[in-house]
C-alpha cells in the first residue's frame, strides 16, 4: 500500500481534472447569472461588471415565484408518498414470502426501464379527462410512480441488511409488526430511508419531460419548465442572464439537501446489533 | 413464570422437510431445560415453535395450561436471548431493556425501577447510556439478558447464547447465566450444541437428533444410563471409545480380550436377545485406568496390554492414546457424530484409536506398553442397528453398579471439552465467578 510520489501526482492530477471537467460548467453559469446583459457575450470567465439584477429580476416575475413554490411543494410531497409507499413495499419484498412477489418485483423494474418520454401523450390526453392537468396532482403521480421503483429497490436492499432477529426480539419484546417496523426497522434503515429520499427528491426537481408536458400555466409549472418561457427585457435581448439566475438558485436547494443528509447517509447506523 | 408442555409437536417446512417430530416434553415451572445436539437437529426450530416465531404444524404447545399454538410471540410473553444478542443498535442499553416495557405502557417510574434492578444484577449500572455499539461482547450478552429478564416472563428461551463468545467469557457466563436462573427461578429452555453447557447448566438435558429426542434426563444420568449410541457419544469429553465386539454366552469378545461383564449388566443384555451377535462396546476415557494404581478394584475389571501412542499430561488427569487392532465401528448413530464432529477419522490406519483418562499418579510413558484396566461395571452394549443401549435401563433407576459408580462420574462430567478450547472450570476466571459457580448437579 506504499503510495510513491510518481503516483500521488498521478492521481492528483486526474482528480483535478474530474474537478475541473465537472465544475467548469457550474463555475460558469454562476459566472454568467451575476454578468451584466451587455457583457454576457464577452467571453471572459470573470465577470467584469457584478450585478444581481439577474437575481432581483427572476424574483420579480411570477413566473419563477410561483414555478419555485410549486416545484417545492410537488417535489416534497411526491418524495414522501414515494418513500413511504416505497419502504412498506420494500420492507414487504425484503422480509415476507407472498404470491406475486416476483411479479411486483419485475413490474417495478419494468417501470423504472420505460422511457418516460413515451407516456406523456397518453397522459396529457388522460389527465385533461380526469381534469388533472396543470394540477400538483397531475405531476405528483408520475413522479411516485417512476420514482417507486428506485425507492423499492434502494430500501429492499438496506432492509435486508437489517438482522432478522432484530425484528424477532421486537415480536418477543411485545411489538406489533408495525411497532417492529416503525420503532426498530425504520430508525436503522434510516441511512438507507434518507438516500433514497435524496435520490427520489432529486429526480422530482429535476424533471423537465412531465413538467413541460402536463402543465400550462403557472398553477403547477415548476421551475425547470418555467425556465423556458423566460423572456428577455425585452423581445430582443436573450434571457441567458436570468436563466443562469434561476438555474444557479434552484441548484441550491439540492446542495443543501445533499450536506445536510451526507452525514446520515454515511453514519453507520447499525453498528453493534450484532456481533462482529 | 410457567409450565412448559410440548405435546407431540411437529414442524414440517413447506419443502416437505421434518424438522421437529412428535416431541413430548413437559418443562415444569421454574426447571432449567437444555435442548442439546448437533447442528440441524432441530433443537432451534423447538425454541422458536415454544417462542411463536415458527408455526406449529402439528401437535399441541401449552405455556400455563393455555394452548399456545395460535398465539403470537408477543402474546406469550415470553424473553427469548437471541445468539447474535439482537439488540436495537440505535438505542442505548436503558432504552434496549425498557423497550418491552415501554410497548406494554408501564408506567415512567416502573420502568426506571425494572431497569436499574437488572442492570444492578447483570452489572451494566454504568453503562445504561452507552450504545450496543460501545459495549464489549460480553456486556452485550448481558443486555441481552436484561432486555429479557426485566418484565418477568412466563420462560427464558436462550439460543445459544455464550456461542459467540470466546472460550474463557463463555466459562463466566456460563456461571452468570446459571446463577441468574436459579436466582429468579423462571422456567428456562436452553439450546446449545455445546455438551459441556448442557452438562454443566440444566436441572434436565434433552438431547435431539434428527428433529426426534433421544433421551430426557438429568446430565448424570445421560452420562452414566445413555439410551443409545448417539447419546452416549455426544455426551462426555472426551467422548465415549466405541469397538465392535461379538457377544456369545456370557462373554463378549471385543478387541481388547475377552470381557466377563458383571451379572446384572449381563442379564440385562441377556434379556435383549440371546445368541451369537454383533455388537458395539462403549467404554468411556475415564473407565480405563493404568493398572498399577487400581489396586483392590482389579479384580471387578479386565486387564490388557497395549503400547501408548501418545500421552497429554493435563496436569489433573492424563490423556493415554493407543491404538486397537480393529476394525472401525460402524453404525449409523456414529456416522452422524463424526460428522458434527466435522468428518474426523476416529480410525487410524491399523485400527482404532482408543482414548483412556489416566490418574496424574500413573508413570504411563509415550511409545511404552502399559498394562491398562478396564472397568467392566461401566461397559456399555449397543446395538449396531438400532443404537440402542443393551446394558442400561433408562426407564427405571438403573442397576446397582451405575450408583456406586455415579460418584468419580460426577465430578468428571464437568470437565471442559479439550483441554486446548477452554480452561478447566476450576479455574473459571476472572471476577471469582469459579467460587459462586454451582456444583453441575446440584
Amino acid at each position: 500500500m506504499n503510495v510513491t510520489a510518481r503516483q500521488r501526482v498521478g492521481w492528483g492530477a486526474a482528480n483535478v481534472i474530474v474537478v475541473l471537467i465537472a465544475a467548469i460548467p457550474i463555475l460558469w453559469l454562476i459566472s454568467l447569472s451575476f454578468k451584466d446583459p451587455s457583457t454576457i457575450t464577452d467571453g471572459s470567465f470573470y465577470p467584469h461588471d457584478w450585478t444581481t439584477a439577474n437575481y432581483r429580476g427572476i424574483f420579480d416575475q411570477p413566473l419563477f415565484t410561483h414555478a419555485l413554490v410549486n416545484s417545492i411543494g410537488i417535489a416534497l410531497i411526491a418524495t414522501f408518498l414515494g418513500v413511504a409507499l416505497g419502504a412498506m413495499a420494500a420492507y414487504a419484498i425484503a422480509r415476507l414470502n407472498f404470491p406475486g412477489k416476483r411479479l411486483l418485483v419485475a413490474s417495478a423494474l419494468l417501470i423504472a426501464m420505460f422511457p418516460a418520454i413515451s407516456l406523456v401523450n397518453p397522459m396529457f390526453n388522460l389527465w385533461r379527462t380526469l381534469g388533472i392537468f396543470d394540477t400538483w396532482v397531475g405531476l405528483i403521480i408520475p413522479y411516485m410512480t417512476f420514482s417507486l421503483p428506485l425507492s423499492i429497490y434502494t430500501l429492499s436492499a438496506f432492509f435486508r441488511e437489517i438482522p432478522w432477529e432484530l425484528e424477532r426480539a421486537a415480536a418477543l419484546d411485545g411489538a406489533t409488526p408495525l411497532q417492529a417496523f416503525r420503532r426498530v426497522i425504520i430508525p436503522l434503515a434510516a441511512p438507507g430511508v434518507f438516500t433514497t429520499a435524496i435520490l427520489v427528491f432529486l429526480y422530482c426537481w429535476n424533471d423537465f419531460v412531465f413538467a413541460i408536458s402536463l402543465t400550462s400555466t403557472n398553477n403547477a409549472r415548476t421551475v425547470p419548465a418555467a425556465l423556458a418561457f423566460f423572456t428577455g427585457a425585452s423581445q430582443f435581448e436573450q434571457p441567458t442572464g436570468s436563466i443562469a439566475a434561476a438555474a444557479v438558485v434552484i441548484t441550491i436547494p439540492v446542495v443543501i439537501v445533499v450536506l445536510l443528509f451526507q452525514r446520515r447517509i454515511v453514519a453507520g447506523l447499525t453498528a453493534g446489533a450484532v456481533k462482529g | 413464570m410457567a409450565e412448559i408442555v410440548l405435546d407431540h409437536v411437529t414442524k414440517r417446512f413447506p419443502d416437505g422437510a421434518l424438522a421437529v417430530d412428535d416431541v413430548n416434553l413437559t418443562i415444569a415451572d421454574g426447571e432449567f431445560v437444555i435442548l442439546v445436539g448437533p447442528s440441524g437437529c432441530g433443537k432451534s426450530t423447538t425454541l422458536n415453535m415454544i417462542a411463536g416465531l415458527e408455526d406449529i404444524s402439528d401437535g399441541e404447545l401449552r405455556i400455563g395450561g393455555e394452548v399456545a399454538n395460535q398465539k403470537s410471540p408477543r402474546d406469550r410473553d415470553i424473553g427469548m436471548v437471541f445468539q447474535n444478542y439482537a439488540l436495537y443498535p440505535h438505542m442505548t442499553v436503558r432504552e434496549n431493556m425498557a423497550f418491552s416495557l415501554k410497548l406494554a405502557k408501564a408506567e415512567q417510574k416502573t420502568v426506571d425501577e425494572r431497569v436499574n434492578w437488572a442492570a444492578g444484577i447483570l452489572d451494566l449500572t454504568d453503562h445504561l447510556e452507552r450504545k450496543p455499539g460501545q459495549l464489549s461482547g460480553g456486556q452485550r450478552q448481558r443486555v441481552a439478558m436484561g432486555r429479557v429478564i426485566v418484565r418477568t416472563p412466563n420462560a427464558f428461551l436462550m439460543d445459544e447464547p455464550l456461542s459467540n463468545l470466546d472460550a474463557k467469557l463463555r466459562v463466566q457466563m456460563r456461571t452468570e447465566v446459571s446463577r441468574l436462573q436459579k436466582r429468579l427461578g423462571t422456567t428456562t429452555v436452553y439450546v446449545t450444541h455445546d455438551q459441556v453447557e448442557a452438562m454443566t447448566l440444566g436441572d434436565r438435558v434433552a438431547v435431539m437428533r434428527g428433529g426426534v429426542i433421544n433421551q430426557v434426563g438429568p446430565p448424570e444420568e445421560l452420562y452414566n444410563r445413555p439410551a443409545n449410541l448417539f447419546v452416549a457419544g455426544f455426551i462426555g469429553s472426551p467422548a465415549m471409545n466405541f469397538l465392535p465386539a461379538t457377544v456369545k454366552g456370557d462373554t463378549v469378545s471385543s478387541p481388547l480380550g475377552d470381557l466377563r461383564l458383571p451379572d446384572e449388566r449381563r442379564r440385562r443384555l441377556a434379556s435383549n436377545g440371546d445368541g451369537e451377535r454383533q455388537v458395539i462396546i462403549g467404554i468411556r476415557p475415564e473407565h480405563l485406568e493404568d493398572a498399577s494404581l487400581v489396586g483392590d478394584k482389579r479384580d471387578q475389571g479386565a486387564v490388557f496390554q497395549a503400547n501408548v501412542d501418545l500421552l497429554e499430561s493435563l496436569g489433573s488427569d492424563k490423556y493415554a492414546y493407543f491404538t486397537v487392532k480393529s476394525e472401525r465401528a460402524s453404525a449409523r448413530h456414529l456416522e452422524e457424530l463424526a460428522e458434527d464432529a466435522g468428518g474426523v477419522e476416529m480410525a487410524t490406519e491399523d485400527g482404532v484409536q482408543v482414548t483412556a483418562r489416566l490418574d496424574a499418579a500413573s508413570d504411563a510413558k509415550e511409545d511404552q506398553e502399559l498394562e491398562f484396566w478396564l472397568d467392566l461395571r461401566r461397559v456399555h452394549v449397543f446395538d449396531p442397528e438400532s443404537g440402542e443401549n443393551l446394558t442400561v435401563d433408562t426407564v427405571e433407576g438403573g442397576d446397582e453398579a451405575d450408583r456406586q459408580a455415579e460418584e468419580p462420574a460426577k465430578l468428571r462430567e464437568a470437565e471442559p471439552q479439550g483441554a486446548a478450547a477452554e480452561p478447566p472450570r476450576t479455574e473459571a476466571g476472572p471476577g471469582g465467578a469459579a467460587e459462586e459457580e454451582p456444583a453441575p448437579d446440584a
